[in-house]
């Protein structure tokens, strides 16, 4: 079973790399490009992948930050992010991963309560964020705060690690998310 | 302008609600901008018909710039009619020509001539490769009547022809031979199923051998070109209650569980072809969705075997 390590690669000369994990393709694909828009002085890099495990045999960077894209709107993509987590090694979640949820904003068409992506995102202990990736602007935001932590968490922000920037993002305001 | 063409005007343009007539009489563009602006709209609609009327003998209007009318008025009152749908099937060892919507509209038209001396053929283009016929019949010795027309939706891109008629269904066979001697055929064109190709080298897709795979599944499934148009499908599930534990309540049940899933959408068809590359659905899609074209049913009951 081929597991995702943070640190099995030696890192590229300035590169930060990102892996967005997510059923609907063309969502990432707006994601990727809307970072890619923003100025940066890293050079980034956009994995896209429908589901983990990635395939075997291809020569990829080091993955400095994994994004789950979990859909509210169908029961499908947060099966899939779900059966994904498992290829992923427990090191990464030391602030290497994020959760995104989208579709948030129509609540008629959610299938899915926004209690369990929080649960998920306790259980692996990281951060769970919050767009509408649908409308461009909310993406464009969404897209600049992706690329701040992603040059973090490859390092290129001096005096801020990832590990730092996660006990940041740790909310206390929800206790309740104990009883769950 | 002729008694029986300027009566049936006259009957045309009365069928035409108010609300309608200024969207109607602007999509046919027979009258112009300013004669239309000479009219009152605001009278009583006798006297607006007659007005209408007398601009159409002005311009020498002709039968077929009524029948023109009568296809755009049943365009936007497609709803109220009742359409048969047929399906048109290649025989074997037949040669796939390119198809030509003019060469179509007249050999069909010369077609049904030969067959009938009197009858009125008019054509309209519509959208998505489609033409509305409109096909007044008559018989040998008696002109056609106007009030009673077939209509004839083609798509050309499709083997698929809708037909509706007001009067007996006796012309009906004439019509299919019509088309079975024009020899319908669809043309072959590389059509991508909106695979966009991505431009910036900075995004890497790690599974691009599954969204191959999922193109390939759903271009074997639906086909490359555009689905017939369907609104609703419906599936009836009746079963009895299975159960691994012995007794509880619904074990003892005589009467089937019953369950209805209703699917509806301005395009049906089109909807679940764009589920698998949408990444909502798995491909391929469960066979009791894809089945729908080759069954030619929308409505399905789902029974314990």
């Amino acid at each position: 079973m081929s597991v995702l390590r943070p640190l099995d690669k030696l890192p590229g000369l300035n590169t930060a790399t990102i892996l967005l994990v997510g059923t609907e393709d063309a969502l990432l694909q707006q994601l990727a490009e809307a970072m890619l828009k923003e100025d940066c002085t890293s050079e980034l890099k956009v994995h896209l992948a429908k589901s983990l495990p990635l395939p075997s045999n291809v020569n990829r960077p080091r993955i400095d930050l994994i994004v789950f894209v979990v859909n509210l709107h169908s029961k499908h993509s947060l099966r899939n992010v779900e059966e994904s987590l498992h290829h992923v090694d427990a090191t990464f979640f030391l602030g290497k991963v994020s959760f995104l949820a989208t579709g948030a904003g129509q609540e008629s068409h959610c299938s899915i309560h926004r209690n369990t992506v929080m649960k998920l995102a306790h259980t692996y202990r990281s951060p769970l964020l919050f767009c509408d990736l649908e409308i461009e602007d909310f993406r464009a935001a969404m897209a600049q705060r992706l690329v701040r932590m992603l040059q973090i968490c490859a390092g290129h922000v001096p005096s801020v690690s990832a590990l730092n920037l996660l006990s940041l993002l740790q909310s206390s305001e929800n206790p309740s998310l104990e009883d769950l | 302008m002729d008694e029986t063409v300027s009566e049936f005007f006259r009957r045309t343009i009365l069928k035409i609600p108010l609300t309608e007539m200024m969207t109607i009489l602007k999509t046919w563009n027979f009258l112009s901008e300013n004669q239309l602006q000479t009219v009152n709209f605001r009278q009583r609609k006798e006297s607006l018909v007659q007005d209408l009327v007398l601009l159409c003998e002005e311009n020498r209007a002709s039968l077929n710039d009524a029948a023109l009318l009568d296809i755009i008025y049943t365009q936007f009152h497609r709803h109220q009619k009742v359409w048969d749908v047929f399906q048109m099937s290649k025989g074997p060892g037949e040669d796939t020509d390119l198809f030509d919507m003019e060469q179509f509209k007249s050999s069909f038209k010369k077609i049904l001539k030969r067959a009938l001396k009197n009858v009125t053929v008019s054509f309209r283009d519509a959208e998505e490769n489609a033409v509305w016929i409109r096909i007044a019949w008559g018989t040998q010795y008696r002109k056609p009547n106007q009030y009673k027309p077939a209509y004839v939706v083609y798509y050309s891109q499709t083997p698929y022809a809708f037909t509706s008629s007001s009067q007996l269904k006796s012309n009906l066979p004439l019509l299919g031979q019509t088309f079975e001697t024009h020899n319908s055929t669809t043309p072959l064109q590389e059509r991508s199923l909106g695979l966009d190709i991505n431009m910036d080298s900075r995004i890497i897709h790690e599974n691009k051998t599954e969204k191959e795979r999922v193109q390939r599944v759903t271009q074997e499934i639906f086909g490359d070109y555009p689905q017939p148009r369907l609104e609703f499908a419906q599936y009836k599930l009746e079963t009895k209650f299975k159960s691994d534990l012995n007794g509880g309540i619904l074990a003892e049940r005589e009467e089937p569980l019953r369950c209805l899933v209703k699917f509806s959408s301005p395009h049906l068809l089109e909807a679940l072809k764009s589920l698998a590359p949408a990444g909502i659905a798995d491909a391929p899609l469960s066979p009791l969705l894809t089945c729908i074209p080759n069954k030619g049913m929308n409505y399905f009951k789902i029974r314990d075997k």
